[in-house]
């Protein structure tokens, strides 16, 4: 484990967290069905939602909750089955004005039109413009960029201090990316971070945001991007995804709305899913000495070991539809209207699926078969940017350090959407 | 058991003998060819198996199915002869199977 086994603080905030774990187990495996609810996000702080699932994925593989903050879903929890609903677009739609592709609805009086929200012919037309900027052509190009700056990051922390990984690392070097992928000018990149946590944020959790503050927030980012749209849409064609939208023929003539709705597509897909993987990472790595081990003693399992971590963070726990028309699934009816919330972070641990699925193993034969990215029409088309620069990232640690410390349990994300960190400290023996 | 061959981006050739009713990409991947990927194990579900079917084949290959085509449209460089290779299973007839591979999958 991370902890050291003298240290008092640690054993006590590993046993509280045994201790909780124990409780939730108790608790899903005695509980009415029912009565689940998945969709909390409290669960997911204290990151004690795993037995729930395992209970649904044995006793109730499309289940129906009642009530929840959310309203009535549905919960698919193995793989098999989730593969199904996600490649099945003509029932089950990922449209904004049906509620959009997470649990909690789009907020009806903001609707963002961004191509995840959209099904076909639309769909198709947005994503295809936005495409080629991830293009391996274009990888290439940017990996050069993406080694550089993980470099100046890594070559600038410090050594046998405690520090914020989330913060210094994960964060700095997403943050970096996107503002490469937009020519985003350089002082304002943190502006991504921030606009890209606004728009994932729950406008009723204390502390937030409201749902005004939220919109006049980003509002704020449509203001910003015009402004750069309005530069580079006089100019010639560049490299970069906002000259690409303001020059080809299938998004030059988006509307406002529909221009923000794709940016905070780009910077939240492309931000805090790779900036929760890279920390992540150095967790579970911690958590599992004997794979650190192998790591150290063959790098190049980096390339297998990049996709387990990309299942087993799962970094969107899950992603919802709209059914379209009544439809069977598993036996169940579900009704037109019913909302469908597919469960990756459940399916990524489907033991009739894969292998000793709790289990972090760098070096599996088939690490590429998971849920983070979806499959189907939808399938993360920044899904081989996301491993690249997780690639990147482990190349560059392990020429420096055979060693990074997790100092104490990270603190996580309150999300049953976001699955992430906000903090983990960490420290680089010197 | 019938041959395929691989061809990469780069011109290297790999000869693999498949049995009959497994698909190319299957094959690809058992084989440890590189340049198909395969990421969703043969499901029509991601376009990382993307192939183009030597002309002289093409017309043995059958159709590309409304799911074959829908995740095609984003796949890159996708041309007339383009195929997802999950979608082909090998066959007597297939015998001496040519595809060609792109240069990276997306």
């Amino acid at each position: 484990m991370y902890f050291s086994w003298g240290d008092p603080t640690m054993a006590t905030a590993f046993k509280q967290s045994d201790d909780l774990m124990a409780a939730a187990r108790e608790e899903a495996f005695s509980m009415p069905l029912d009565k689940i609810d998945v969709s909390d996000g409290a669960r997911f702080v204290n990151n004690t939602f795993w037995p729930f699932f395992e209970r649904l994925r044995r006793d109730a593989p499309i289940h129906y909750c009642a009530e929840s903050k959310f309203g009535p879903y549905w919960s698919v929890t193995r793989y098999k089955d989730i593969m199904a609903v996600d490649t099945n677009h003509a029932i089950f739609s990922s449209d904004a004005h049906l509620g959009g592709i997470a649990v909690a609805d789009m907020d009806d009086d903001f609707i963002l039109p961004m191509f995840i929200a959209m099904d076909p012919p639309k769909h198709d037309v947005q994503r295809k413009a936005v495409s080629p900027i991830v293009a391996p052509a274009n990888l290439a190009v940017l990996e050069v960029l993406i080694r550089e700056r993980a470099q100046k990051i890594f070559d600038n922390l410090p050594i046998n201090e405690p520090f914020d990984w989330v913060d210094r690392v994960s964060i700095e070097l997403t943050t970096q990316m996107l503002a490469t992928l937009f020519d985003f000018p350089w002082e304002d990149r943190r502006k991504l971070t921030y606009w890209s946590d606004i728009a994932t944020s729950d406008p009723d959790l204390p502390g937030n945001p409201n749902k005004e503050e939220r919109q006049l927030i980003l509002l704020e980012c449509l203001q910003y991007f015009t402004n750069l749209w309005n530069e580079r849409v006089n100019a010639p064609p560049a490299g970069d995804l906002i000259s690409m939208m303001a020059h080809d023929p299938a998004t030059r003539d988006m509307a406002p709305m529909e221009y923000l709705g794709n940016l905070i597509l780009l910077i939240v897909g492309g931000n805090d899913t790779t900036r929760n993987s890279i920390s992540g990472g150095l967790l579970f790595l911690n958590e599992n000495p004997d794979q650190y081990e192998k790591l150290r003693n063959n790098h190049a399992l980096v390339e297998s070991m990049v996709p387990e971590i990309v299942r087993y963070q799962t970094p969107l726990a899950h992603m919802r539809r709209t059914a379209l028309q009544d439809t069977i699934l598993g036996g169940q009816h579900i009704r037109k209207g019913d909302k469908v919330v597919m469960w990756y972070v459940s399916g990524n641990r489907d033991e009739a699926e894969i292998e000793n699925p709790n289990a972090f193993i760098i070096d599996r034969a088939r690490p590429r078969q998971h849920l983070s990215f979806g499959f189907g029409i939808h399938r993360c088309v920044g899904n081989r940017l996301a491993e690249m620069q997780l690639k990147i990232v482990w190349e560059e640690i392990l020429k420096r350090w055979p060693m990074i410390e997790v100092l104490e349990p990270p603190v996580r994300v309150s999300s049953s959407f976001v699955k992430g960190y906000e903090k983990m400290m960490v420290r680089i023996p010197g | 058991m019938s041959h395929v061959t691989f061809i990469e981006a780069n011109g290297t050739e790999h000869g693999v003998d498949v049995d009959n009713g497994v698909s190319v990409m299957e094959a690809a991947i058992s084989n440890s060819v590189p340049g198909i990927d395969g990421d969703c194990g043969g499901n029509c579900a991601c376009a990382t198996c993307h192939v183009y079917i030597d002309p002289k084949w093409a017309p043995l290959t059958g159709e590309r199915t409304q799911m074959e085509h829908d995740m095609l449209e984003f796949a890159e460089g996708v041309e007339p002869n383009s195929r997802l290779a999950c979608q082909i299973h090998m066959t007597a007839e297939l015998d001496g199977l040519v595809v060609r591979m792109p240069e990276s999958q997306h």
